[in-house]
């Protein structure tokens, strides 16, 4: 299991678990819940921030966000 | 007799709503303002048959009822007060064919109000390249509703949309979830306390901060099952009313809604490919910004002659034609000059907003975003910054308004705070005139000098507002959450006719905002320049033909040392004067300082104003630009000369001359405090940075 600002490209993972404390309702109601699938579509320069496809949902976040969130690659 | 129906259009962002609104409505949409906030209203009306009328609310877009802004509040404060004017007789939830999964959240929400709720599924045109097929029957039985499936791309579908808000009775008013079911303990206690409300209502009103019904909700506040609540326990419950939503939007599109991949094709991560390259995606950026600006520069001169030529034919031909006198000197020499002032520019403004317009169409603004977030974080901003920050180029209000996207209040405030740098669409009358008047024509690699001193005056605001923003981030002490969330979406070629209303729309309310306050200035100049207090106003002829050396006047000589004599003992020449000291290190004369003074109304009213000055008492009729190079200054050379103008620049890049920014950011900011303290450090500025460039060049 790892962060979710650690996944690379063409990896894709599964979201086990997310800190609903730390995260936005927006993002949770954007897609980003447990079970659903993500990877990587592009970094911005220095890494961040990263352009991701959450559950067919592209969106962008920063990497201080992804660290909120627990994936398994698969 | 007719009958009026409300309709409320509600949808994510990205899905097409304003497109539906603009199909439905055409021309028949009128912008405003919510009450008290600063949040767009845009209402339409659309004829659905002889009989009846639809009154059509576009309400702002939102990814779902739990609002994270204002615009997103205006939302639920609608749908939750039965009382209100537009509240509405049928919900409408535009959704996009390919984001339907997410855009049904949203759905669920609006249908659990019990309100009669209609699906639109736009952009069915893309259902064959992307290999979506739709089993509509089936869906509509699993969602308990009517779908429209239409595409305002291809004008499919709006007479069926149409037909079906006429027959808005017949849909049903029946919940998508039971709520009970997220928390059962809660929301069964929640039940017993308040027996005759329905649960979702409550639970919106509980986790919501909307001011529709205090009443009810300080009830819900009192009652004690809600004060054991944490915060945080809120927020899991509303994490599994999420889940719970999608567990049956999953169930309802299982079978209704199929991919076939193989049939797919994604331009989009081919576009993103090229348009967020870490290298390629900036200089297409910065490509496209040169390509704007030059266009503004060049497109727009012809139109632009043309009207300065018209209109100082305008004036010429009222006063001829018209019977001498007060009313024909006020209409002549105020009215139409000042109007003329600011008509003048519209080809101008127009471009700018059809740029705007068709950045945002198309998607790249979100690219834009996610390029720029992390080099603007370093300055304090968010990568969100970037819209107000672009669309302060047209105008700083909505820039202002604009920035209520950004999550990190703290990134928003330094955003409102430095966004009046940005060269907005009323600079650049002055910047214009000014060029035109001190810029020598010519060529370097291709571009001309006045085109390039544009472009330098814009990048100068830009560099202008990132500086003030890397100091404001390193004084501002403020601690506030930070997240950053957005969407990627789709690529799409902008719709011709959304760019062209949006165009319309936004540079009518410039022209007649801007046109109002112009013609009050106008009027008001022209009076004061008109008359005088004492003597040596309204004894000028005497004094002048008493002065010696009179005798070796001409006619025409001696009308005009009158008239320069009255203008100076007028009361606006009086006004001038008195602050001519201030303003004499800078270069300015006493008429410069007039315009300075009138521009605090808003910007553009400078070239008006000189306009207006510079005809009171001036028979021959000249454009402006030539009213403006026959001035001199007292030792023959001439007014409008190289340090002059870029004194003069510099000042108009730099100061916030504008009172209705100064009313937004008050509104945005709740209070005086921040927009006073961007009024001082930026008058500061730009006296300053006048001053030393007008003592160097000359």
């Amino acid at each position: 299991m790892i962060t979710l600002n650690l996944i690379e490209k063409n990896q894709l993972g599964k979201i086990v678990a997310i800190d609903t404390d730390l995260l936005p309702l927006k993002l949770i109601e954007m897609g980003c819940l447990p079970g659903n699938e993500v990877y990587l579509e592009q970094l911005a320069p220095l890494k961040d921030p990263m352009y991701l496809v959450i559950d067919g949902c592209h969106l962008a976040i920063r990497t201080e966000t992804a660290k909120n969130i627990k994936i398994e690659l698969i | 007799m007719s009958k009026t129906i409300n309709v409320a259009l509600i949808g994510n962002p990205n899905t097409g709503k304003t497109s539906v609104f603009n199909a439905l409505t055409g021309l028949n949409q009128k912008v405003g303002n919510y009450p008290g906030i600063t949040v767009e209203k845009k209402q339409g009306s659309c004829r659905l048959n002889h009989t009846t009328k639809a009154h059509i609310i576009d309400l702002p877009g939102t990814y779902s009822l739990n609002a994270s802004s204002m615009d997103e509040s205006v939302v639920i404060e609608l749908l939750l007060n039965k009382n209100d004017k537009d509240y509405p007789d049928v919900a409408v939830v535009i959704s996009d064919i390919e984001n339907l999964k997410r855009n049904l959240l949203l759905f669920t929400q609006i249908k659990d109000l019990e309100t009669p709720t209609l699906l639109v599924i736009n952009m069915s045109d893309r259902m064959a390249g992307k290999g979506i097929s739709l089993d509509i029957d089936q869906l509509e039985q699993k969602l308990k509703t009517k779908i429209a499936l239409i595409s305002t791309r291809e004008n499919k579908g709006i007479e069926f949309l149409k037909t079906c808000l006429l027959d808005y009775r017949s849909l049903s008013k029946e919940g998508c979830m039971d709520i009970t079911k997220i928390d059962e303990a809660y929301f069964g206690n929640l039940q017993k306390v308040f027996p005759d409300q329905s649960l979702y209502k409550l639970w919106l009103v509980i986790t919501q901060d909307v001011n529709f019904a205090k009443i009810e909700r300080k009830k819900v506040q009192d009652a004690t099952e809600y004060k054991t609540q944490s915060i945080s326990h809120l927020k899991r419950l509303q994490q599994k009313e999420t889940i719970k939503r999608y567990q049956y939007i999953n169930q309802s599109l299982k079978e209704t809604y199929t991919v076939d991949q193989s049939k797919a094709t994604d331009y989009r991560s081919k576009l993103d490919r090229i348009l967020i390259h870490r290298f390629w995606g900036y200089i297409i950026f910065f490509v496209i910004l040169l390509t704007i600006f030059q266009v503004i520069f060049d497109w727009s001169s012809i139109p632009m002659d043309f009207i300065d030529e018209s209109f100082s034919k305008l004036s010429e031909y009222t006063k001829t034609n018209l019977p001498p006198g007060l009313f024909t000197n006020l209409l002549a020499e105020g009215i139409i000059s000042g109007l003329g002032g600011i008509i003048i520019f519209i080809p101008q403004i127009a471009f700018l907003f059809l740029f705007i317009a068709v950045l945002e169409e198309t998607g790249y603004m979100s690219r834009v975003v996610f390029l720029m977030d992390r080099g603007l974080r370093k300055y304090g901003l968010s990568g969100k910054s970037v819209i107000p920050l672009i669309s302060g180029t047209a105008c700083a209000i909505p820039a202002v308004m604009a920035t209520r996207n950004i999550e990190n209040w703290k990134e928003r405030l330094i955003t409102i705070l430095v966004t009046p740098f940005i060269t907005c669409s009323a600079r650049l009358p002055v910047y214009l005139i000014l060029i035109s008047l001190v810029i020598p024509e010519g060529k370097f690699l291709g571009m001309g000098y006045q085109g390039l001193t544009l472009m330098g005056l814009y990048l100068l605001g830009f560099a202008m507002a990132l500086l003030s923003a890397g100091i404001l981030n390193k004084i501002l002490k403020i601690q506030s959450k930070t997240y950053f969330v957005i969407e990627m979406p789709n690529y799409k070629l902008p719709l011709l006719k959304n760019v062209l209303i949006t165009v319309f729309e936004k540079t009518k309310s410039f022209v007649v905002e801007a046109g109002r306050i112009i013609l009050a200035i106008s009027i008001l100049l022209w009076l004061m320049a008109s008359f005088g207090p004492g003597k040596e106003f309204n004894q000028a002829e005497e004094i002048i033909i008493g002065r010696a050396k009179v005798e070796s006047f001409t006619a025409e000589q001696l009308e005009n040392e009158i008239a320069s004599h009255k203008l100076e003992h007028s009361f606006i020449g009086i006004l001038g004067k008195s602050i001519e000291p201030v303003i004499a290190p800078l270069g300015f004369d006493w008429k410069i300082g007039i315009a300075l003074i009138s521009s605090f109304a808003a910007r553009e009213v400078f070239v008006g104003t000189l306009a207006t000055i510079y005809s009171v008492g001036n028979d021959q009729e000249e454009t402006i630009k030539n009213r403006m190079k026959a001035e001199r200054k007292a030792d023959g050379s001439l007014l409008f000369d190289l340090p002059t103008g870029i004194s003069l620049m510099l000042f108009y890049a730099f100061a916030l001359q504008c009172m209705s920014t100064l009313a937004i950011v008050k509104k945005e900011t709740n209070g005086w405090k921040w927009p006073m303290i961007q009024l001082f450090s930026m008058t500061l500025i730009a006296y300053l940075s006048a001053l030393i460039v007008y003592q160097i060049l000359a």
